[in-house]
């Protein structure tokens, strides 16, 4: 690894990333390195200790057990939460999401430590939220709509230190009409799919603050009709 | 143990069953749905006959199960291919009813069952959601579970609350026989505390679901073919297993399997078929000649003739299934031609399709068909796969170099593809 190269981590791809959330890695570093940009992805699994000098991070959804540990991992190594407070950007998918809130707890009802990276804390719905999501993101961070999927049982509280990632305008994210939260470099979020293969500002949002400076644009027709396709198919669901 | 499960004699089968009046009228009244519902053209009538009987007697599966020896087999993947497979074995038996063509919710297995009514044997595939139920329903001889992992999991439901359901069932039926891969954690998890297990060691490719053990919730970072865990969960000794394409039996012969169907993953279905039948009194030799008659499986792994070109029709619906279907593809260097929809069975959520390392397609010719090509399109445009998109799946495979081509669909795709290339099957 060179000074500029843009690195990557995926966090423990081998407990979290249930959604195909470890895809989120493949776009932020096909994302600089097409625009000649060198990037690279260090995956990072259980059990090994956690870099800190990455430029960002990408944690994905996971079933219950593989949570807890998750969550038990990333606390006793230091890496990421000192990571966070050199300003390193850090994208958390659903489970992944949770864990860096204050607590979470699982479906059985047990009550967990999250990282406290994000001013969140989690409790478990009555019922599983299964379903396309449409989102209005908040007009400061970006302007087109957030599309997904989102698979969980949370219900996800936002304290006076986070800002939602934007509202809800079909489905169900944090249970209060909002979507994900935003605290300094840190989004979190309930759409999977992966969320970036969907929302491509998302990703060059995430990547201008890991490079610190705007990135020309990436036009990808494929990407584009996607997009129209599940935007359409949501709003005549809605 | 192995082998310490063999029918005393013939089941007691052989004649008409004496069904209660309801039951009677109930299979009576289905049989002529189904039976519309095919003049209708609206179904080929695996299901629906088997759902109103259900609706006018609930207790039919009980009734129609009463007297044969059954064997269940579920799976998340090669459950199909696997039930024909026993079904073929065990047809050295006897007549055999079974739900061939996959439909395996319980009207479709109610179904098989009221088509055959004299049959001694049912083979039924079971949705893996529904097998605690049918074991409660059926009391079968033999349960063959081939392996778990995530799939469509908005309909699904999470893959460690499916272990456990297994688990809680099949403790409760101590009759029944387990055949289970103990080359896969979350399905050992599964067996482990059935009163009798024939183990066979079939690993397949994908581990992702692994990470935590199924039993104490901790990590579990071993790794196959053989582990074991600080809790004790360990991967029992194995009655039978597969080295490569060699069987090794309970009597440790080293049996070379030479299948009609390509592929590991099917190495790993005919040896639990295998182990299955033999489980119940077909002799291996018998066993292994009807397994390895068996080339196509409802339309799967077939050739189709189509002006210039030899289309062969895979189907892969998930992850693990597409980690096979990879290693297949890899001895070939042709065309290759995917089909994703996403409605029904298939689940709506397309972000599997991200835990499919497509970057192994690269230098291949590539098409994206199906409802979701555009999922599948910017998949292979992050994985950097040069391909096309195509809404007319035919007009695609006409327009590709004369040869052959590979088909590789998700379900739904699959039977609309089937029934495009042959309409007359």
């Amino acid at each position: 690894m060179t000074e500029s190269t843009v690195s990557i981590g995926l966090l423990l791809p081998d407990l979290l990333g249930t959604y195909g959330d470890n895809g989120n890695a493949t776009i932020l570093q096909r994302r600089l390195l097409w625009r000649g940009v060198a990037a690279e992805v260090v995956p990072v699994g259980f059990g090994d200790p956690v870099p800190s000098t990455l430029d960002i991070y990408v944690l994905g959804g996971g079933e219950d057990t593989c949570q807890a540990l998750a969550a038990r991992h990333l606390l006793d190594d230091t890496g990421l939460r000192r990571a966070a407070g050199q300003g390193a950007v850090i994208l958390g998918v659903c489970a992944g999401y949770q864990i860096l809130g204050e607590r979470f707890a699982s479906t059985a009802g047990a009550m967990e430590r999250g990282l406290g990276l994000l001013d969140v804390a989690t409790v478990p719905f009555s019922t599983r939220s299964v379903g396309e999501m449409l989102c209005q993101p908040d007009a400061g961070l970006l302007s087109e709509p957030l599309t997904g999927f989102e698979n969980h049982q949370g219900r996800t509280t936002l304290g006076p230190d986070v800002r939602p990632l934007g509202r809800v305008v079909h489905g169900k994210g944090n249970g209060d009409g909002t979507d994900g939260v935003v605290q300094g470099r840190i989004v979190g979020t309930y759409l999977h799919g992966p969320v970036l293969a969907r929302n491509p500002d998302l990703a060059d949002l995430l990547l201008g603050w890991a490079v610190g400076t705007q990135l020309a644009p990436l036009e990808l027709a494929e990407v584009a009709e996607l997009r129209r396709q599940r935007l359409a198919g949501v709003r005549r669901a809605a | 143990m192995f082998g310490s499960r063999l029918p005393a004699g013939p089941p007691p089968a052989g004649g008409r069953f004496r069904l209660p009046l309801r039951t009677t009228v109930a299979v009576a009244v289905g049989a002529l749905v189904a039976r519309s519902s095919q003049l209708l053209r609206a179904g080929n009538g695996g299901t629906i006959g088997g759902r109103v009987t259900l609706a006018l007697q609930p207790e039919a599966l009980e009734q129609l199960g009463r007297g044969r020896v059954s064997v269940l087999v579920t799976g998340t993947n090669g459950k199909t291919t696997t039930t024909l497979m026993v079904a073929r074995a065990l047809g050295a038996l006897g007549e055999v009813a079974t739900n061939s063509g996959g439909a395996n919710l319980p009207g479709g297995m109610l179904t098989a069952l009221t088509r055959q009514p004299e049959a001694p044997y049912a083979v039924l595939e079971v949705d893996e959601r529904f097998l605690p139920h049918m074991v409660e329903a059926l009391r079968p001889a033999a349960v063959v579970l081939l392996n778990l992992s995530r799939d469509q999991m908005d309909r699904v439901g999470e893959l460690r609350n499916t272990e456990r359901s297994w688990r809680a069932a099949l403790e409760k039926c101590p009759s029944t026989t387990v055949v289970a891969n103990c080359g896969d954690i979350l399905v050992t998890s599964a067996a482990l505390d059935a009163r009798s297990v024939v183990w066979v060691s079939a690993p397949g490719a994908w581990h992702s679901d692994d990470g935590s053990c199924p039993r104490c919730g901790a990590a579990l970072r071993e790794r196959q073919p053989v582990w074991s865990h600080e809790c004790g969960f360990a991967r029992p000794g194995p009655d039978w297993s597969l080295d490569g394409n060699l069987l090794v039996t309970p009597a440790n012969d080293r049996i070379p399997l030479r299948l009609g169907l390509p592929g590991a993953a099917n190495l790993a279905n005919a040896a639990l078929a295998l182990a299955a039948a033999t489980s119940l009194g077909v002799p291996l030799d018998e066993a292994l000649l009807r397994v390895c008659s068996v080339s196509e499986v409802s339309g799967r792994y077939r050739v189709v003739e189509r002006d210039a070109h030899s289309v062969r029709l895979l189907l892969a619906k998930n992850p693990a299934g597409w980690a096979e279907t990879l290693s297949i593809l890899r001895d070939d260097s042709g065309p290759v031609v995917i089909a994703v929809n996403a409605h029904g069975v298939d689940g709506r959520d397309m972000s599997w399709l991200w835990d499919v390392p497509f970057e192994q397609l690269r230098g291949r010719t590539v098409v994206a068909s199906g409802e979701r090509a555009m999922d599948l399109a910017v998949r292979l445009t992050y994985a950097e796969v040069q391909h096309t998109v195509s809404s007319d799946l035919l007009a695609a495979i006409d327009r590709l170099p004369a040869g052959p081509v590979d088909v590789v669909s998700n379900y739904t795709a699959f039977l609309e593809l089937s029934r495009k290339l042959a309409p007359h099957d």
